[in-house]
């Protein structure tokens, strides 16, 4: 599995974790790559911790199982940082990406001293600002292509706007709004430490 | 040209579905299975297939459905998962020895109790000795290719049994993965228009189906339905040939994965086997000789031939997904160990029973077992042959 790609989100049901991953798996397989999109079942009910994952090669993907050491993480909600070890498995020469607007200080004590790279994002304002109510993964899902790199942001801006135009077909008026806030996202996120 | 697509596992069945347009589908919704109906009624209500679809109460009525649309003369399938295959059992039993060549999507899932909603196999291996025919998916693409495959082998003249296309619920079934399509027409072409011989509703030739059968004739029955399983395998290989022509995809009994110079090996069923691949390359890497075999029909079971195919390892691993609660190994294992014994051939082999309920397995799992095989090598010491993988004891 040549250059292999592996990411594990971490949000709370409801908040389109899982969608952003699909999405994500979409976005690279249009550009090409072999993928794997799926989340990790557990009780459904909104609030509650969930996972999803993706796996991005240029070679077909093999492996079925949970990914325990992956190359980013992305943390869809803050509140999850003291209550799951999002850190664990995750490669030092990875990183991780944080919806926050929580400071250095308190995310390395809550990171356990996790030596990768620290990236945040106001997914809260960027989401207000664009789409005028609160859908954390979109900035998210933008903020995750950014820092992995596994495609280039004007691929999957090219690439979203067909994702968007397919699945809010029967309401379009939201698709400019989650391009904007994709387009928002990619300025707005940044590197802390 | 085959179709670039990116389908989860129950996408795929369904797709698979609606390419073979069957004439009737008859089910009822379980978990991880739910989809398949979901998405092929959508199918229904857009007019992409002329399927009389019908939403039955039960998993028994759904199998009951079939059974009466199959013996009509009807081509039928259905879906579902564990305690909905615990429902249809009484009419599994019906459909296969009724001669009713029914193709269902099993998506496997632990059967209860306690209630769970993820993978194993208990609920196929429930009816391993129901006299359907079995066939294991590792990925999206081999549910589809198996499915697309089913009714050809089922509806032969010299097989006429059910079948069931088996993937890992959740696993692969809600996962989103690279697949490649065959186009409608040519999917269309392959399985063709079933014409029975016997049917309900020839009126040139009014029949009975399914009265009475006391000692005179049931033991004559059975026996023709073993010989149907046994004809099965050669109809396997005929139709697997005929997809390759088609696809460039090749099937078998089982695939041999870096098998031919191993020393070591693992022998399993469905997305194990793709974690199981990962993990034999890791090790080649490493210079250990390791291997697999992935059995993809497991009913029949091809005895010769997985005897033949591990007969020059050094140790061998049957990983079973259920645990057959009998104090002598699971399933699969049973049927490996005693394909080698009548085979004359004693190759040292444990088994594990593994991802009860839904645990994960995990690459780090599958090279423990490869450990133990190296170190069942060395030592020529197996001590328990009955072994649990990612158990708390």
């Amino acid at each position: 599995m040549e250059n292999l790609i592996e990411i594990r989100w971490h949000g709370r049901g409801g908040q389109g974790a899982k969608t952003a991953s699909l999405l994500l798996a979409d976005a690279a397989f249009n550009t090409g790559k072999y993928i794997q999109g799926f989340p990790e079942y557990g009780p459904e009910r909104m609030g509650a911790p969930i996972t999803a994952y993706n796996r991005i090669s240029n070679t077909p993907i093999t492996v079925h199982s949970n990914i325990y050491e992956p190359d980013y993480v992305v943390v869809v909600d803050d509140t999850l940082l003291e209550s799951v070890n999002v850190t664990a498995g995750l490669k030092e020469t990875g990183a991780i990406i944080i919806n926050t607007t929580k400071d250095e200080e308190y995310l390395k004590k809550v990171l356990n001293g996790y030596n990768g790279k620290i990236f945040t994002i106001d997914a809260r304002k960027v989401s207000m600002e664009t789409l005028g109510k609160y859908f954390p993964n979109t900035p998210m899902l933008a903020a995750v292509v950014k820092v992995s790199k596994v495609m280039t942001e004007e691929e999957f801006l090219n690439d979203m706007i067909g994702s968007f135009k397919h699945k809010f077909a029967k309401k379009p008026e939201v698709i400019e709004g989650n391009m904007k806030a994709l387009e928002l996202s990619l300025k707005e996120i940044k590197q802390i430490g | 040209m085959s179709i670039r697509e990116r389908l989860s596992g129950n996408e795929a069945a369904a797709i698979a579905m609606k390419q073979i347009n069957p004439d009737v589908v008859a089910a009822f919704p379980i978990t991880p299975s739910t989809e398949i109906p979901q998405y092929f009624s959508s199918f229904v209500s857009n007019g992409a297939v002329d399927t009389e679809f019908v939403a039955v109460e039960s998993e028994h009525s759904a199998m009951s459905a079939c059974i009466g649309a199959e013996a009509a003369g009807a081509r039928a399938m259905t879906a579902t998962s564990s305690n909905g295959l615990s429902l249809m059992w009484e009419m599994i039993y019906i459909a296969s020895s009724l001669r009713l060549p029914i193709v269902m999507s099993l998506v496997n899932r632990a059967v209860s109790g306690p209630l769970n909603i993820h993978n194993d196999h208990s609920d196929a291996m429930g009816v391993r000795d129901s006299g359907w025919i079995q066939l294991f998916s590792e990925n999206n693409q081999e549910a589809y290719d198996n499915l697309v495959m089913a009714h050809r082998i089922a509806e032969h003249k010299d097989v006429l049994l059910p079948l069931m296309v088996c993937q890992d619920g959740f696993i692969t079934s809600h996962s989103i993965e690279n697949i490649e399509l065959i186009e409608d027409d040519l999917v269309k072409k392959f399985v063709g228009t079933y014409k029975p011989e016997h049917y309900l509703l020839n009126d040139k030739e009014p029949m009975a189906v399914g009265p009475l059968d006391l000692q005179a004739y049931l033991f004559e029955h059975k026996r023709q339905q073993a010989e149907a399983m046994r004809n099965a395998k050669k109809v396997v290989l005929e139709v697997s040939k005929e997809f390759e022509k088609m696809t460039g995809r090749k099937y078998g009994f089982f695939e041999e994965y870096k098998l031919e110079d191993a020393e070591i090996a693992i022998v399993c069923m469905n997305s194990t086997a793709g974690t199981t691949k990962y993990t034999v390359d890791k090790l080649r890497e490493k210079g250990i000789k390791a291997g697999l075999l992935k059995i993809r029909m497991f009913r029949p079971f091809p005895t010769e031939e997985v005897a033949k195919a591990l007969s020059h390892l050094k140790a061998v691993a049957v990983l079973d997904k259920a645990d057959s609660l009998n104090g002598a190994g699971g399933a699969l294992f049973e049927d490996v160990i005693s394909s080698m014994y009548v085979s004359n051939i004693h190759v040292p082999t444990v088994n594990y029973v593994y991802g009860i309920g839904g645990r994960d397995t995990k690459a780090d799992d599958i090279e423990k077992v490869y450990n133990d095989l190296s170190e069942i090598v060395k030592t020529g010491n197996i001590n328990n042959p009955y072994r649990y993988l990612g158990v708390r004891e």
